[in-house]
């Protein structure tokens, strides 16, 4: 853009000379830039904080202790443990207790089952007499490991993502979609 | 035969290369600019003219950091200290924002005083420029307003105190009085209604009235025309004219990286606190204003009884008359300061006893032993709130043994029975309801417990069409569920 030609605003109808157009069109240029150089820089915090939740969890489920790994060395049938769930979302939390049953796999592996029902979400009973899990609503029926054995469910009880630490067993407690034949995590 | 004449299609922009050609020629945007930057200001540039633009840049950046903060801020009593102190204290940069929005608030009026300060004593309200300076006292009152309702929304102790007191003085104002501060409050007490007031005040009503007011004050002033040294004349001005660009521009601008770096450093070392929650039963907290309503917070002590309608309404109303009136009472073209005894002289009296009400308020706080020693610990607690790290709020809907805590054991165990029945799969946690059955909340005022039971072993068709199966539990249990269920409320 030379200076003869040029229409833009750098153009000053009080004071035509060329020179004084370099000069002002260059600092409107370093304005320019200076301007959209604070202006990123101000951004920073603002995108910092509106990107939180993407950069932080901030809908959280802390995993929860079932108690001490000793407990359960020698489990002959499938014990219930109350554990409370804390449910972080935002700035609110949600505390709530979940029953979930203590087993072991075929590999004598610990198992931890969550006792709501795959099929309409009833919480399970364990049935002694018949050594199996039976659901009250619809007689669904499972085996000492979970393994679906009879009745509407689609799949077996299932089985929640634990770990240990310090001789506690954690356990992450999820919710899974009911009447399908997949375990499927939902929330 | 005639030739049709060809029609030349040519797009003048296109004869010109560049993309700043083809914006201007689509948007005009170079006679904007030249509107915008190349007014007169007779005499020339000036460092005392900075402070209107320094007013539009904190503006702007008060709209940006509250646009923002509101991204998690809620406006209820039960949320509105948890939802700040998650901002101040979890989330990125959350101290930082809402500390640039709180300094911001003060910076506002400091730079508003210095902007009327400069206004008043350059006369500069002179000649044609009532409506200028009308307009300007309305944007006055309107950022005194937002800085009122916008101290309340934290809901910490110091807000939550500081405007009660504020919202009293309302009612010392005769026959309205009352009136006035429920309305203010919502009620007659401080509460949650009155969050939202202030919230609705402070987010859309006084912001809707500052945009206008903004825009008619920039165009007032446009026409007005730049006012320009004392020695001007205010009708039609004499010396030559430099243009707003670039030397005033670049002056501006000094003022407004001053702010940037000012209010960044003071946002990054010192930020905002936060206090404990508002507890409304804590008789011994000392409410004390923000800086700027001090000399208003120590004049109002000095008047009470009969004689407070002077002191609370006719004297202030008088003096705001007098700022209102102003460009219509002095009349004279005369600028210099030094040729103007009487506006001088008031706007020292005014601005005397306006900082000597202020001083006198630290002064008497600071030597009462009580008090100190009460604000004194005011502040420790606030540190010590500020210490600690963000405590997630419990949600209403959490069932932990604390929360249902049943007085009644047969009731206690019927939560037990209900949970192992199942009931819960289907009637919710604590029977508050879901998609596959109905809340079983209240449901002690439709049934007695006898119906119930009836209820409970033989479910009505639709009742089973529901999924609702028949319950067969031996008496005690039966009449523990039974006792549970009607303490669900």
């Amino acid at each position: 853009m030379s200076a003869q030609d040029s229409h833009s605003f750098m153009d000053n109808p009080a004071e035509r000379e060329s020179s004084g157009e370099d000069r002002r069109s260059f600092l409107a240029a370093l304005l320019g830039v200076g301007g959209v150089f604070v202006g990123a820089l101000l951004s920073v915090p603002l995108i910092r904080f509106a990107l939180f939740p993407l950069i932080r969890r901030t809908t959280e489920l802390k995993s929860a202790s079932v108690g001490p790994l000793s407990d359960f060395a020698s489990l002959a049938e499938p014990i219930m443990r109350t554990i409370q769930i804390e449910q972080v979302d935002g700035w609110r939390k949600t505390v709530s207790d979940k029953a979930v049953y203590i087993t072991k796999d075929q590999q004598n592996q610990l198992r931890v089952l969550t006792s709501i029902c795959p099929h309409l979400g009833c919480t399970v009973p364990w049935n002694k007499e018949k050594n199996q899990f039976v659901c009250p609503c619809h007689s669904a029926a499972f085996a000492k490991d979970g393994s679906r054995i009879s009745g509407p469910s689609l799949r077996g009880m299932d089985a929640l993502e634990t770990s240990i630490q310090d001789g506690q067993v954690l356990v992450r407690f999820q919710y899974f979609r009911q009447l399908v034949s997949d375990k499927e995590v939902i929330g | 035969m005639k030739e049709t004449p060809k029609i030349k299609i040519s797009d003048p922009a296109a004869s010109k290369a560049g993309l700043w050609e083809w914006l201007n020629h689509r948007t005009g945007v170079d006679r904007l600019l030249r509107t915008a930057l190349y007014e007169p200001i007779p005499g020339g540039a000036r460092f005392a003219y900075v402070f209107g633009s320094g007013l539009l840049f904190i503006f702007i950046s008060q709209v940006i950091t509250g646009v923002f903060l509101a991204l998690y801020y809620v406006p209820s009593a039960d949320h509105a200290h948890t939802t700040v102190a998650y901002i101040t204290k979890a989330v990125t940069a959350g101290s930082f924002l809402r500390s640039l929005h709180a300094y911001g608030s003060s910076a506002m009026v400091i730079v508003l005083l210095l902007h009327l300060s400069q206004t008043y004593i350059y006369g500069a309200y002179k000649g044609k420029r009532e409506l200028l300076w009308l307009s300007g006292c309305v944007l006055f009152a309107l950022v005194l307003g937002m800085a009122f309702t916008g101290s309340l929304l934290p809901w910490d102790q110091r807000a939550y105190f500081a405007t009660a007191v504020g919202t009293n003085a309302a009612s010392e104002i005769p026959l309205v009085g009352e009136s006035l501060k429920r309305l203010l409050r919502g009620g007659t007490d401080m509460g949650t209604l009155t969050i939202s007031r202030f919230f609705v005040a402070h987010v859309f009503l006084i912001p809707a009235c500052i945009f206008a007011l903004l825009a008619s004050h920039i165009l007032l002033f446009r026409k007005a025309g730049a006012a320009g040294p004392v020695s001007e004349d205010p009708y039609t001005p004499q010396q030559k004219p430099e243009l707003f660009y670039p030397r005033q521009v670049l002056m501006d601008l000094s003022l407004t990286a001053l702010l940037i770096i000012g209010l960044g450093a003071l946002c990054f070392f010192m930020p905002i606190q936060l206090g404990p929650p508002a507890n409304p039963a804590d008789a011994q907290y000392i409410p004390r204003p923000e800086w700027y309503y001090l000399p208003i917070f120590q004049w109002l002590k000095y008047w009470h009884g009969a004689a407070s309608v002077i002191g609370v309404l006719v004297i202030p109303a008088v003096l705001v008359m007098a700022a209102i009136a102003l460009p219509f009472l002095d009349r004279s073209i005369e600028r210099r300061p030094w040729k103007r005894p009487i506006a001088m002289g008031s706007y020292a009296f005014v601005m005397f006893v306006l900082g000597g009400l202020s001083l006198r308020s630290q002064y008497v706080d600071k030597h009462d032993p009580g008090v100190a020693q009460q604000l004194a610990k005011q502040k420790t607690d606030e540190a010590d709130y500020m210490r600690k790290p963000f405590e997630a709020e419990l949600s209403s809907a959490s069932l932990t043994a604390a929360n249902v805590a049943l007085a009644d054991p047969i009731a206690a165990k019927g939560k037990t029975i209900f949970e192992a029945q199942s009931c819960n799969a289907c009637h919710g946690d604590g029977g508050v309801g879901t998609a596959a059955a109905p809340a079983l909340l209240g449901i002690r005022a439709k049934y007695s417990p006898e119906q119930m039971e009836q209820l409970f072993k033989h479910p009505t068709a639709k009742m089973t069409a529901g999924g609702m199966p028949p319950i067969d539990l031996p008496p005690d249990d039966m009449k523990s569920l039974i006792a549970y269920v009607e303490s669900l409320k």
